[in-house]
């Protein structure tokens, strides 16, 4: 193709075009087949997922799901014959092995911990973080720079080195292996990050509207609450989005000082075993029910990713 | 706008009590707002940190909480300075630092380059290509295990059909000259894109006069490319380095679930050293005393950061 047919003497030409669309695709493709085989493994039997070679078409099965939610026993078919009629679906589908279900697994309750550690922190990082935000955007501080290289640099200590004082701290106020410890670590670690980011998105708010609602005779608290907060709700609602992805994703802290009732999902999930190793489909439905909000989340924050991801540094 | 003012202030002056009960100054408020923040990580970030400098001099192991703890002055720092395990594990960090960064930029960058083609569908595909740094490393990487796994892993297979290798002999994680390699592929996977969305970010900075006047000017592509577009999307590129560089100077959940350190401590980067000597050997005052080492560097790294950040805003 020759210039002249496109709309600018610099635009790429079709033929480029294509080869750069193929590769793009290409590569999209390649880096997406872990994540189908995350899913594909989840609806595999345990024979079906360790055959070789590698299963592409294969009788989908719950089997990995009913494994993530339950405990079970071998026993020996007479017994499993003397109890009677299967009680359910994962019931009948356990016996096929020759197991009768024992109990939950202890997957619900992580996750649950989990969604309430997330959500918690989230909420209490971005409360304190639109509050600070709005300080630093809006009056002279003394110090505002130095303070917020302060607040920024608690993001960049190694999780272990916090780990080790955080541990003997939470020993001796008795928040080890607390949810209510865990929000509180996660809410400091977020922090940082929502001030960064709400501080860039309170900027970009023109000051004149306070000042009209001052004007009016509103105060600043009521300035703050009715004129600033409804103009930043989508800066917020990212800045949210944010915290929410950092505290589920997070292994280190949880793994280092949560071992029981406030274990999240992610040290959890590695340990799901079945008889003679790891049992894969139970992981992989674990991973997949763990992954899908990230999923959604993702797509409902493209447009603010870039800025999310450099501390507000790079905003389009 | 004249006759808007005038409202306004008629509205407010009826109302003198309005201005007095305004309650807070500026001030006030300014440090209402800003205080819990900075108390907050004063005892969850900087308290913790001032006790593990008190650890750092002492003997105190965290599984004997009431023995005597001794005083040691510097020798938990000597003593790590000349621990060749711990030179070791810098060595194995530096090395995974340098090529996770080498690749995730050479890639990332020229993911942003085709993407900048604005081909048709590029947000699409975008889109899906961020989708594995948005997910949890812990868990996906507890995941790669099984890609990993000889003969029945998906990785391995693959790798054995292309180059005719046994699949039984291709052991990602348990072969000693392998497994750094498993680790890197792992996290190239996961964080080239988001190397890739700066670059793009940077790429798409670039206000096309200047590629105009190049083109009146007759300049090549490739000189177009070495003049204009590298250079200006530079500051982008170390923004990404940077931040890609301070987090994998403290990784630990991939490695720690991959290989856990092994086989032997060939994997065994910093934060495992000191996840092992902390919470394994329980020597609570030595490792306070490398975590307060490892602090220092980050910090430095931070500053470097900080300084880039302020150039990249001044563009």
């Amino acid at each position: 193709m020759s210039l002249t047919t496109a709309h600018s003497v610099v635009a790429p030409s079709d033929n480029s075009k294509r080869i750069a669309g193929a590769i793009i695709i290409a590569y999209a493709l390649i880096s997406i087949v872990p994540l189908l085989w995350i899913f594909a493994t989840s609806f595999k039997t345990p024979p079906d997922s360790i055959a070789y070679p590698p299963k592409i078409l294969f009788q989908p099965s719950l089997e990995g799901y009913c494994n993530l939610f339950t405990t079970r026993t071998r026993q020996t078919p007479e017994y499993i014959n003397s109890l009677g009629p299967a009680t359910g679906f994962c019931d009948e589908t356990v016996r096929k092995r020759n197991m009768v279900i024992a109990g939950q697994s202890n997957f619900l309750p992580r996750f649950i911990n989990s969604l309430i550690i997330a959500f918690g922190s989230t909420f209490c990082a971005v409360f304190l973080g639109t509050l600070s935000a709005y300080g630093f955007s809006r009056f002279k501080v003394p110090l505002a720079d130095d303070l917020l290289f302060f607040i920024l640099s608690t993001r960049f200590m190694p999780p272990i080195a916090v780990a080790i004082p955080i541990y003997l701290m939470y020993r001796e106020l008795g928040l080890s292996d607390t949810a209510l410890g865990m929000i509180l670590l996660y809410t400091a670690v977020n922090v940082s990050l929502a001030v960064w980011l709400l501080k860039g998105f309170i900027d970009e708010i023109p000051r004149e509207y306070e000042e009209a609602a001052m004007i009016d005779g509103y105060t600043r608290l009521q300035a703050f609450w009715r004129t600033v907060l409804p103009q930043a709700t989508t800066g917020i609602a990212a800045t949210a989005i944010f915290c929410l992805i950092f505290a589920w994703n997070e292994y280190a802290f949880a793994a280092l000082l949560t071992s029981g009732t406030a274990q999240t999902a992610p040290p959890f999930i590695p340990t799901i075993i079945g008889e003679g190793g790891q049992d894969w489909p139970a992981v992989a439905a674990g991973t997949t029910i763990f992954l899908v909000p990230i999923l959604v989340f993702t797509i409902l924050l493209r447009k603010q990713l870039l800025r999310g991801i450099t501390f507000g540094a790079v905003r389009k | 706008m004249l006759n808007r003012t005038a409202e306004n202030v008629a509205r407010a002056t009826p109302e003198p009590l309005a201005r007095k009960v305004r309650g807070i100054s500026d001030k006030g408020l300014a440090w209402l707002f800003i205080s819990p923040t900075i108390l907050l990580l004063l005892a969850i970030n900087i308290f913790p940190l001032f006790w593990a400098i008190y650890l750092s001099f002492t003997n105190y192991r965290a599984n004997r909480p009431n023995e005597v703890v001794k005083n040691l002055g510097f020798a938990n720092y000597q003593r790590i300075l000349g621990d060749k395990d711990v030179w070791i594990a810098m060595q194995t960090t530096a090395h995974f630092v340098f090529w996770t960064i080498l690749l995730q930029t050479l890639i990332g960058f020229t993911l942003a380059w085709l993407i900048d083609r604005k081909f048709r569908g590029h947000a699409f595909w975008t889109t899906l290509i961020l989708v594995p740094m948005m997910l949890s490393p812990a868990v996906v990487g507890n995941f790669w295990r099984f890609l990993y796994e000889p003969q029945i892993g998906l990785f391995s297979y693959v790798i054995s059909f292309v180059s005719g290798i046994p699949p039984t002999s291709i052991q990602m994680l348990s072969n000693v000259s392998l497994a750094p390699w498993s680790i890197i592929i792992v996290d190239t996977w996961m964080w080239t894109p988001y190397v890739m969305l700066i670059c793009l970010a940077g790429l798409r900075s670039i206000p096309e006069y200047i590629y105009e006047a190049a083109e009146v000017d007759r300049a090549s592509n490739w000189r177009q490319f070495w003049s204009i577009t590298l250079p200006m999307a530079l500051p982008f590129i170390m923004l990404a380095v940077l931040f890609r560089g301070i987090e994998n100077f403290k990784m630990f959940d991939m490695v720690n679930l991959l290989t856990g350190g092994g086989p032997g401590s060939t994997t065994e980067v910093a934060s495992i050293t000191l996840k092992r000597q902390a919470f394994e050997s329980w020597r609570t005052g030595y490792s306070s005393a490398f975590a307060i080492i490892l602090f220092v560097a980050v910090f430095g790294l931070a500053n470097i950061y900080v300084k880039a950040l302020n150039k990249v805003k001044q563009r």
